[in-house]
């Protein structure tokens, strides 16, 4: 039923060989974007119609196997592929935002150097994404976990001319290099300690049924999971892992998109996961995951504060959203976290398509004028509403969604998650708190983004202010079907406590992943409780908090603005009033923003770039130090060389025969 | 007297080394040709070695599953041998394709280095095949005499003289070693026979603690991790890496050291099964400093050639953990091993021979810069290798070094496998610090157009095709090489 | 069997006692009345020409190699010569086997000028 599996990843992988191998003579730009484009959405209807199928299908677990990869003793490792409701909509997930993407790249990228690279990089990360989820073991998942790692550090050094671009590339490599060793060596521990059990195995399934030989909450789990998550925070930017994700803004904004919002950076989570009976297991780990996941939530969303590049708002917003999820997972809320994974990808990718209709219509403009101004700053936007409706449309939804307003689709992910962090049995009202905090900010800064961007009065250039065109349609299109998605996507998991009022709407992606989660939240009293008037009370605070936020930024960034002008011609007591007894506006800069900015700002150096580029700049001085040292042995002599072996010979025999 | 001729008759058994007899049979047909060939012509010459090969290979191919002993016990060929034996020979094909441009560029147009690679893989073959002492140190050193010559073939290029003088005096240096401790062995078991030694030491486990014989067995070993550049054996091989015309450097990292390999796991599993406890502990200690001092010294070059040669060293002592465990998965896993290295290595050094202008002066990092973008296949290629020299999935090294630490967790070594995983954790920078340049860097200067020769080309495609498969389906390699164990 | 070797063990003291003796007794007893011409290496009684640390040619190399190689395998001809009959038919075919790779080697260095001084 299920053995053409195995064409979901194959025709993105025919897409990239025949970009990659015959890009060059097509030339033909049409053609490269209809093969890159068509590549992924036939994947995407395949996904669609395995999906359906499993939505029907009353046993939810498919294993296809495509071929023997190799056999190690009693360890057998294949091709596998694994169709279960977590993978169903990972694919889902991947195949549908890849395909709108790579057709909103046909017109975004249309002109770049290198065109059919570009397609031909993006459809091989499609595949290598669709192996990581779909992978029915560590090891094809961490093919695919090499391999979208690899794409993504091609893409982030696309423009390599650029030497941002290309150290930004550079640094994704080695920061990620971390994480992927964690990932390893977690994965071989889990290998062994299982063996030791007499269970040699890798395959998730496998792993699910037999985590439970290994002793529950003790060392060896706590070392496999802290390793593993190890590998997850460099792929998802947790911290101290992150500092990569917001440089990776130097590639083209449709990889911002596809891979640093909506999926790769997701990969930890998934992992997480798709293992969760093994985390389960050590709630030390847990422990340590909701306390990062909080706390990155937390840190990320007071940097977005003070950021004034459009794009690198939005990666902090991405690095503070993955806290949320990973939050989730720490607490057991598996499936909030999952949802909310879902949910992100929608609106991210839709804010970050639309950051990209405006850097392009602002280059456009620029272009137009001749000026070299830098089009992602946002200082020189401002009144973009009327010029790009669609596009402000569509992210003004998005940006209702992130902040959580009621019935858009981050309301119910990010509320679940809230509320579990608080009610879990393995959560606590600190790291609630730390993720309402997160809240407020989140919906400052981004509405601060969109009150700079599309309200206000223009501030652009005067050469170019009136060259600002909307997009073409092939950008629009996927931006009104992902604003769509942000808006209502959230109804596929509606709370039970909300559900009921309406009708007993169910709540669908619960009943849909409960096959993977409930057993292990059953197995180790993983539950929320609480009443359901304390969960609505938590909803409403949590829509406060939105409401709050969003009206300080109107407050300091729509409102003041025009206010004092206006005030001043007509009252010029009431002026002086107050300019010198209310001084709101100036004690909100000097008690509240500007503090919290100059935290931002000063974390952000501390942290950022002392600390954290310190630590791995720090471990690449040491291990090459060592290596400069060694090399010193190698003096070029021969007698030196003899010597040395003589030494060795003697200092053999001396241990073996004389001891 | 009349018996010892016929004793001797019946054990003649030409199918025990039909393979190499072939081989050298070729050799000296070279070499007639060599002398009376015009000077400067040298394509025939690498044709019929590739024949000779193919012949060879063909031979060896044919005796697999159908063990042939002979010369009184001094040489077989079973699976295991065949295994080695198909090694070598790819190793010396691979090294040939890519040689015929090379030697051009170079100016060094000679068929006798065509010759020597066959001839040196005839030594190599017999180390494999030998089941006594004697063959396998009559191997060793046809081997080791033909190296090092090809070490320092160029005559005119200081470097390559020096490598080529380095190596012999250091070679003839380890020989001793290797004699000596050959000839203790025999002192105490009174039979140079692997399978008598092992009989020996198996009949009477007073023998194996013994000091004579435990140095012995020391000073045997010594002989062969020199070849293999085990450390502190190893320091000869960088400068002659460094020093050898590449496609040289390119076989003696992979063809020798699978030879001494070989000789090694022959030795030290048939005759000194006993003293397993020695050399096993020896060996972890020697694996680990090994890895170490190779890929610490590999994080510095800025010369590809010489990163390459360092890193060499550093897959020796991945191949050794094998050795360590010394169980089935371990051990077929050092085959397994010693064949995707092979292809992946070569492959390597067969782009840097493409890519190395005349006088090698365009082996450094900034010689890559935004190569990525100017051959973008080729830079897959490499990129394919060097994945694979990192062991990252699918790839043949990955299978290998999956195999290898599999054998030792198997076997109980935890930490070795884990100071393996965190070396090649090391390694990954240095290999990804080609691939930075290749995909993030400007080129700086022009970029000379590199031309495609014929023969290197097949030389990578073959070698990531095999690296690819291996990686992606290892499991015929693996179940091949699990036949092969004895 | 260790006394059999009794002879060898005189001969080698004898030699030993007689190098040394000679060089002992000559330096002790001998006059020295050194003087330039006295001095200067010795070279066949003619007038010394220029010093002796001069760098051989390589091909003085060559033969004495290639005399060593072709010599110690024409050696080995001995032994087998010795018991030539009683290995018969085998023992010859095995010979003419190995001087087949001699012959080979040898008109290798042959066409390779090896031989030849200019």
């Amino acid at each position: 039923m299920y053995d053409k599996l195995w064409l979901i990843p194959l025709f993105p992988f025919v897409g990239f060989l025949i970009n990659g191998l015959l890009g060059k003579k097509i030339k033909n730009e049409k053609v490269i974007g209809a093969i890159g484009t068509l590549a992924i959405f036939s994947s995407f209807v395949v996904s669609c119609k395995y999906f359906l199928q499993l939505l029907e299908d009353s046993n939810k677990v498919h294993e296809v196997v495509v071929t023997s990869w190799m056999s190690v003793g009693q360890l057998q490792v294949d091709w596998g592929l694994l169709l279960d409701p977590l993978s169903a909509l990972m694919i889902m997930n991947v195949t549908g935002l890849a395909t709108l993407i790579t057709f909103y790249s046909i017109g975004y990228m249309h002109g770049e150097e290198g065109y059919f690279r570009f397609f031909s990089y993006l459809n091989l990360f499609s595949f290598a994404m669709l192996m990581l989820v779909l992978g029915s073991n560590a090891l094809v998942m961490f093919v695919g976990w090499e391999g979208v790692g690899l794409c993504s550090y091609l893409l982030i050094g696309y423009y390599y001319e650029k030497k941002s671009a290309s150290d930004a590339g550079k640094k994704a490599f080695v920061v990620n290099r971390v994480g992927d060793f964690g990932f390893l060596l977690g994965l071989f521990l889990l290998f062994w300690s299982l063996g030791q059990k007499g269970v040699w195995t890798i395959r998730f399934t496998e792993i699910a049924a037999n985590a439970h030989l290994l002793e529950n909450g003790g060392l060896i789990v706590t070392i496999i999971t802290l390793c593993f998550f190890l590998g997850a925070t460099g792929k998802s930017a947790q911290i101290p892992l992150y500092t990569w994700l917001p440089d990776a803004m130097e590639g083209p904004t449709p990889v911002s998109a596809l891979i640093h919002a909506a999926t790769m950076v997701t990969a930890g989570v998934y992992m997480i996961a798709r293992m969760n009976g093994l985390f389960a297991m050590a709630p030390d780990t847990m422990m340590v995951i909701a306390i990062v996941g909080g706390a990155t939530a937390l840190f990320a969303a007071t940097i977005g504060l003070a950021q004034n590049d459009i794009k690198r708002v939005l990666a902090y917003s991405t690095v503070s959203q993955l806290g949320y999820m990973f939050l989730a997972m720490g607490v057991g809320a598996f499936t909030a976290g999952i949802f909310h994974l879902l949910t992100h990808a929608f609106f991210k990718a839709c804010l970050f398509l639309g950051s990209g209709s405006v850097i392009h219509g602002m280059h456009h403009a620029y272009h137009h004028a001749h000026l070299d101004d830098d089009p992602q700053d946002m200082r020189n936007m401002g009144g973009l509403r009327k010029k790009m409706p669609i596009t402000f449309y569509t992210f003004l939804f998005s940006t209702l969604a992130i902040s959580g307003i009621p019935f858009f689709s981050a309301f119910f992910s990010k509320d679940e998650i809230l509320w579990w962090s608080l009610s879990s049995t393995r959560g606590h009202w600190a790291l609630w708190l730390m993720g309402a905090l997160a809240a407020l900010m989140t919906a400052f800064y981004m509405f601060r983004l969109v009150f700079m961007t599309f309200f206000g009065e223009q501030k652009t250039d005067a050469r170019a202010k009136d060259h600002i065109p909307e997009s073409p349609l092939v950008i629009t299109l996927p931006l009104m079907i992902l604003a769509a998605l942000a808006t209502f996507g959230g109804l596929m998991g509606v709370p039970h406590v909300l559900g009921q009022y309406i009708g007993h709407f169910p709540n669908a992606i619960e009943n849909f992943l409960a096959p993977i989660f409930e057993h292990t939240q059953h197995l180790h009293h993983i539950e929320a409780h609480g009443a359901a008037a304390t969960e609505f009370t938590f909803m409403g605070i949590s829509v406060g908090i939105a409401v709050v936020g969003i009206g300080l930024a109107w407050l300091m960034y729509c409102k003041k603005p025009q206010l004092p002008g206006l005030i001043v011609a007509k009252f010029p007591a009431l002026h002086r009033a107050i300019y010198n007894k209310w001084y709101i506006d100036e004690f909100y800069d000097a008690m509240v923003v500007n503090p919290t900015k100059k935290l931002g700002t000063t974390l952000w150096l501390i942290f950022d770039v002392r600390l954290v580029d310190g630590l791995v700049n720090g471990v690449a001085w040491v291990v090459k130090g060592s290596g400069r040292a060694l090399r010193y042995t190698q003096t070029g002599y021969t007698h030196n060389y003899a010597m040395s072996m003589v030494a060795g010979v003697v200092a053999i025999i001396a241990i073996y025969v004389f001891n | 007297m009349e018996n010892l001729v016929q004793t001797a008759m019946q054990n003649v058994n030409f199918a025990a080394i039909m393979p190499s007899l072939v081989l050298a049979c070729f050799g000296m047909v070279l070499l007639l040709i060599n002398a009376f060939s015009r000077r400067g012509a040298t394509a025939h010459v690498a044709l019929i070695s590739l024949v000779a090969l193919l012949t060879s290979g063909y031979t060896a191919v044919m005796g697999w599953n159908n063990p042939q002993a002979g010369f009184a016990g001094h040489a077989v060929l079973d699976n295991y041998a065949i295994f080695f034996t198909i090694i070598f020979l790819i190793a010396a094909g691979l090294t040939i394709l890519m040689s015929d441009s090379y030697l051009k560029r170079e100016g060094y147009p000679v068929g006798e280095y065509y010759t020597l690679i066959v001839f040196s893989t005839v030594g190599a073959m017999l180390m494999a095949s030998g089941t006594d002492l004697m063959t396998i140190f009559l191997g060793l050193e046809v081997l080791s005499v033909s190296l090092y010559v090809l070490a320092g073939f160029f005559r005119g290029q200081l470097r390559s003289n020096e490598a080529g003088l380095k190596y012999f005096l250091l070679g003839a240096f380890s020989t001793g070693f290797l004699l000596y401790g050959m000839a203790l062995i025999y002192g105490v078991s009174g039979t140079t026979n692997l399978v008598d030694i092992g009989a020996f030491f198996a009949a009477s486990p007073a023998a194996a603690t013994n000091p004579v014989a435990i140095a012995g067995m020391l000073l045997m070993s010594t002989g062969f991790l020199f070849k293999i550049a085990i450390a502190p054996f190893h320091m000869w091989a960088p400068d002659v890496y460094e020093g050898s015309p590449t496609p040289i450097t390119a076989f003696m990292s992979a063809g020798p050291k699978a030879a001494a390999f070989a000789a090694l796991l022959r030795i030290f599993l048939v005759s000194l099964g006993s003293m397993e406890g020695t050399w096993s502990s020896m060996l972890w200690v020697l694996a680990v400093l090994t890895m170490i001092t190779g890929n610490f010294l590999a994080l510095n070059q800025d010369n590809l050639k010489r990163m390459l040669a360092y890193s060499s060293i550093a897959h020796a002592g991945y191949a050794l953990v094998g050795l360590v465990a010394a169980n089935e998965i371990g051990i077929s896993g050092v085959l397994f091993y010693m064949l995707a290295y092979t292809f992946m290595n070569i492959g390597a050094f067969a782009v840097l021979v493409l890519v190395g202008k005349q006088g090698e002066e365009n082996l450094t990092l900034q010689g890559f810069a935004g190569f990525g973008y100017k051959r973008p296949l080729l830079a897959v290629l490499m990129t394919i290798c060097l994945f694979s020299l990192m062991g990252i999935p699918p790839s043949a090294g990955f299978s290998g070094k999956f195999f290898i630490f599999a054998g030792a967790l198997d076997a109980g070594y935890v930490w070795l496998a884990i100071l393996g995983v965190l070396n090649s954790a090391v390694s990954l920078y240095y290999y990804l610090r080609v691939m930075v340049f290749m995909y993030f860097k400007d080129p700086e200067e022009d970029f000379e157009w590199i031309q495609l020769k014929p023969g290197a080309t097949i030389c990578i495609v073959l070698s990531v095709i095999a690296v690819l498969y291996m990686g992606i389906v290892p499991s015929g390699v693996m179940s091949l090489a699990r036949q092969a164990l004895f | 069997m260790l006394e059999s070797y009794l002879p060898i063990l005189v001969l080698i003291t004898i030699a030993v006692l007689f190098a040394v003796g000679s060089v002992t007794f000559s330096f002790i007893f001998g006059p020295k009345k050194p003087s330039a011409v006295k001095l200067a290496p010795y070279e066949c009684g003619m007038p010394l020409i220029g010093t002796a640390r001069e760098r051989f040619s390589v091909k003085f190399y060559i033969v004495a190699m290639l005399f060593i190689l072709f010599d110690i395998e024409a050696v080995f001809l001995y032994p087998w010569a010795v018991v030539f009959k009683r290995l018969g038919m085998f023992g010859f075919i095995e010979m003419g086997v190995f001087i087949i790779i001699l012959l080979v080697g040898y008109v290798y260095v042959w066409k390779k000028g090896a031989l030849e001084w200019e």
